[in-house]
């Protein structure tokens, strides 16, 4: 056992006391930022990349960890969403049905709907492999949206459900720039410490196992069916947690939310950051958020698309490791060069 | 833990020096993004800042190009001044929905700091920056082309001003003649959102009033790109299709109907067979020749504004459409109110845009088309023409006047209290099987 211990931690970058300290300083800076920084930029790129960024954490770590590219996880965060609209939404609209539920009770349920369809989907993706994986969540995710275009009743169709906010708590209205900031960042702090413990735990190497090599966990006793289930599921539940604050975010969600184009973007994230460690799909959501916001400012209004398109594609061409990969062979040539 | 036995290919001599290193880059790049966020431009006091929002991506992109040039024009007119101020225009792009509105919406409020807004162009995205402004009372919003009627009919913005009109009123005037024509049944095709509900029921009023029948209603997704089931749907004891589809929508559908061997006349919803559609590159739709339709615009209307606006259009924009489309028009002129009321206050912005506000609720602005008033709920009150598509000269389509009903509001010629009991144009509303 501790020679198997032994080689997974040195597969591993090792983790040496400037990265400590370099977490430290990042954790410092971003309690700092809203501080500093517009409420534009508090609110529209600091909550969004972090919200985008848990939910592109569920698909970097099914993928990354578990070796499963799932395109539903924002199916995932939709579905959470439209239930967190559906129960917790105060004015009703026009046709569509609200319940108007304390967030005390339809926070904990929209979460519980969310990780149950992502246990499900899990359990009809899970005996597939690779490419037929992407290929039945991506069926999945564009039968929910063809669903929720189309459902009147629940989803009040294209127009979708607007007015589903954050309560008013202890005197703080957390809709606002600076304390939905926080709300964000502690979920977003809390997922990533989760997902980054959970790699260390043997459920987390046994998963890492069904990833680099399945038939050989199965020869070693391992139910990998029930593993890659249960990942599904912690998944789910992050992405469904992210797809809560999600709604809150946009203050509305519409079939437009949980359509191809947003599937695909969650996984240009997780790719743009970085598959390999959990902390990519974070730096990747900066980006995609950065590009989103200003890729217009900085070429034609009608060429824009292409600036983001061209960015993504030069990442994955130079780096297949994302940004992230980018930045440890930049430090590693910079260590080299140093001790040369 | 136990030490590793295999050499740390990250370890040197000097690890004081890497991490003093790593330290001062790190700072460093935290400072330059600090900074960069910090910035926010400074302007002088004699700049004023206008957003465009129209929708430059998606189905319908080629309608979101041509709003803007209307914009641009309404503004080259005026000279880039308003109010003895300098405009500076900043763009941005939305795809048909809410969600992309809304944020587009929020970088030109809350980062660009536009002080007054025109947009959006679809009628979804209309109601959603509604809501928006109700949270902006600090910033003025003007309509781009979105036509939905809850824009204005429910829960009204007082920063929200529409000077072009809302579907239903568009279609006064088609349903009658569409009876009239002979048209007993027909059967609607229509995207499914707020907008062409609001078309939908602004046709069936009369249609259904002259005693027509709607068989059935297909609505299809925004951005449908295969119409083969809606096609087959189509029964052959009907007269005519009310087509209610816009832009890429509707030059799929028609160019599919056509190849599938349709023959059931058209009649055309006022972004059916608008320019945009008419305009597209292709095979010229000869099949669409005779179609009626209404809108807030005739490509051949004979006053010298309307003259006057096209030929300035066409010298403009040498890749713009044969004629100005609705959605050029109503973008012109909603741009043309934001500048001539900043005129009549001489820029004076202050108190939350008062003087603005009220300018803009009382004036009557001089459009190509015609007066326009705004009625209680900032919404236009304007000329609406009933068209047929005709062949001009050099091969082109447009769309001729046969009608002008003047001054149609948003109740449609009906009482208040008739229209408060039909309610406004959902899915279901109104029927006539």
């Amino acid at each position: 056992m501790n020679i198997h211990t032994n080689w997974i931690k040195d597969s591993e970058p090792q983790a040496t006391v400037s990265s400590h300290r370099l977490t430290i300083l990042l954790g410092l800076c971003l309690l700092v930022y809203p501080w500093i920084a517009s409420p534009f930029f508090t609110f529209q790129v600091g909550a969004q990349a972090l919200i985008l960024g848990t939910i592109a954490l569920s698909l970097s770590f099914l993928a990354g960890q578990g070796g499963i590219v799932s395109l539903s996880q924002m199916t995932v965060a939709g579905i959470s969403g439209y239930a967190m609209a559906i129960l917790g939404s105060a004015e009703p609209t026009a046709a569509s049905l609200n319940l108007g539920w304390p967030w005390w009770l339809a926070v904990p349920a929209a979460v519980a709907v969310g990780t149950l369809s992502a246990t499900g989907i899990g359990a009809l993706a899970v005996r597939t492999e690779g490419i037929y994986t992407i290929m039945i969540t991506l069926a999945v995710g564009v039968a929910f949206y063809y669903l929720a275009q189309q459902n009147s009743l629940l989803f009040n169709g294209f127009q979708g459900i607007s007015n589903v906010v954050p309560p008013i708590l202890m005197n703080v209205d957390w809709r606002a720039p600076l304390p939905f900031y926080y709300l964000a960042l502690v979920v977003a702090g809390a997922a990533l410490s989760a997902v980054t413990y959970l790699l260390r735990t043997p459920f987390g190497i046994a998963l890492q196992g069904t990833r680099d090599n399945a038939r050989r966990m199965r020869a070693l006793g391992f139910h990998v069916t029930a593993h890659r289930v249960a990942a599904h599921a912690l998944a789910g539940f992050i992405a469904a947690v992210g797809g809560v604050l999600w709604v809150w975010y946009q203050g509305r969600i519409s079939p437009g939310t949980v359509g191809t184009g947003a599937m695909i973007n969650v996984l240009v994230v997780a790719v743009l950051g970085g598959l390999r460690r959990p902390v990519g799909a974070f730096i990747g959501a900066l980006v995609f958020v950065l590009l989103q916001n200003f890729a217009i400012d900085l070429v034609s209004r009608e060429r824009f698309n292409l600036v983001i398109g061209g960015v993504f594609l030069a990442i994955v061409m130079f780096s297949p490791d994302g940004l992230l990969g980018l930045w440890q062979r930049l430090r590693q040539s910079w260590v080299r060069a140093s001790s040369a | 833990m136990r030490k590793s036995v295999h050499p740390n290919p990250l370890s040197n001599n000097n690890p004081e020096k890497t991490m003093s290193k790593f330290f001062r880059t790190i700072t460093l790049s935290t400072l330059a993004i600090v900074l960069a966020t910090t910035l926010t431009s400074a302007y002088a006091q004699e700049t004023l800042k206008m957003g465009a929002l129209a929708t430059l991506e998606g189905p319908f992109t080629v309608l979101g190009q041509d709003g803007m040039r209307g914009v641009e024009l309404a503004l080259k007119e005026h000279n880039y001044m308003a109010g003895g101020k300098k405009i500076e225009l900043i763009k941005a792009s939305s795809n048909a929905t809410p969600d992309s509105a809304v944020a587009a919406t929020r970088k030109l409020v809350e980062q660009d700091k536009v002080q007054i807004l025109i947009g959006p162009l679809s009628g979804s995205e209309g109601i959603a920056v509604k809501n928006y402004a109700h949270t902006q009372l600090q910033t003025t919003f003007l309509n781009g082309a979105s036509a939905a009627q809850e824009t204005t009919l429910s829960n009204p913005a007082p920063n929200f001003f529409r000077f072009s009109t809302d579907g239903a009123q568009w279609q006064v005037g088609l349903g009658s003649n569409a009876y009239q024509k002979g048209y007993k049944n027909v059967v609607v095709v229509a995207e499914d959102y707020a907008f062409p509900y609001s078309m939908v029921q602004g046709f069936m009023v009369e249609y259904c009033k002259a005693g027509g029948k709607v068989k059935d209603k297909h609505w299809v997704a925004l951005g449908t790109k295969d119409y083969a089931s809606v096609i087959a749907k189509i029964p052959t004891n009907i007269d005519a299709i009310y087509v209610a589809l816009g832009g890429a929508d509707a030059v799929n559908f028609l160019s599919q109907y056509e190849q599938s061997g349709g023959d059931k006349p058209i009649i055309g919803s006022a972004v059916t067979v608008d320019q945009s559609v008419l305009g597209f590159k292709g095979k010229k739709r000869d099949g669409l020749i005779g179609t009626p339709s209404a809108g807030p615009i005739a490509d051949n209307d004979p006053s010298p504004a309307w003259k006057k606006f096209v030929a300035d259009y066409k010298a403009s924009f040498k890749d713009g459409f044969p004629s100005p489309s609705i959605f050029a028009h109503a973008y012109y002129v909603n741009t043309k109110a934001a500048l001539d009321a900043l005129d009549a206050v001489k820029g004076d912005l202050s108190n939350n845009h008062a003087a603005l506000r009220k300018a803009l609720s009382t004036m009557t602005l001089k459009t190509p088309t015609g007066d326009v008033k705004l009625d209680s709920n900032r919404n236009a009150v304007v000329n609406i023409y009933l068209t047929e598509v005709a062949k001009a000269a050099d091969g082109t389509l447009y769309n001729k006047v046969v009608h002008t009903t003047p001054n149609v509001s948003q109740s449609l010629g009906l009482s208040a209290a008739e229209f408060q009991k039909m309610g406004v144009g959902t899915r279901t509303n109104p029927e006539c099987k």
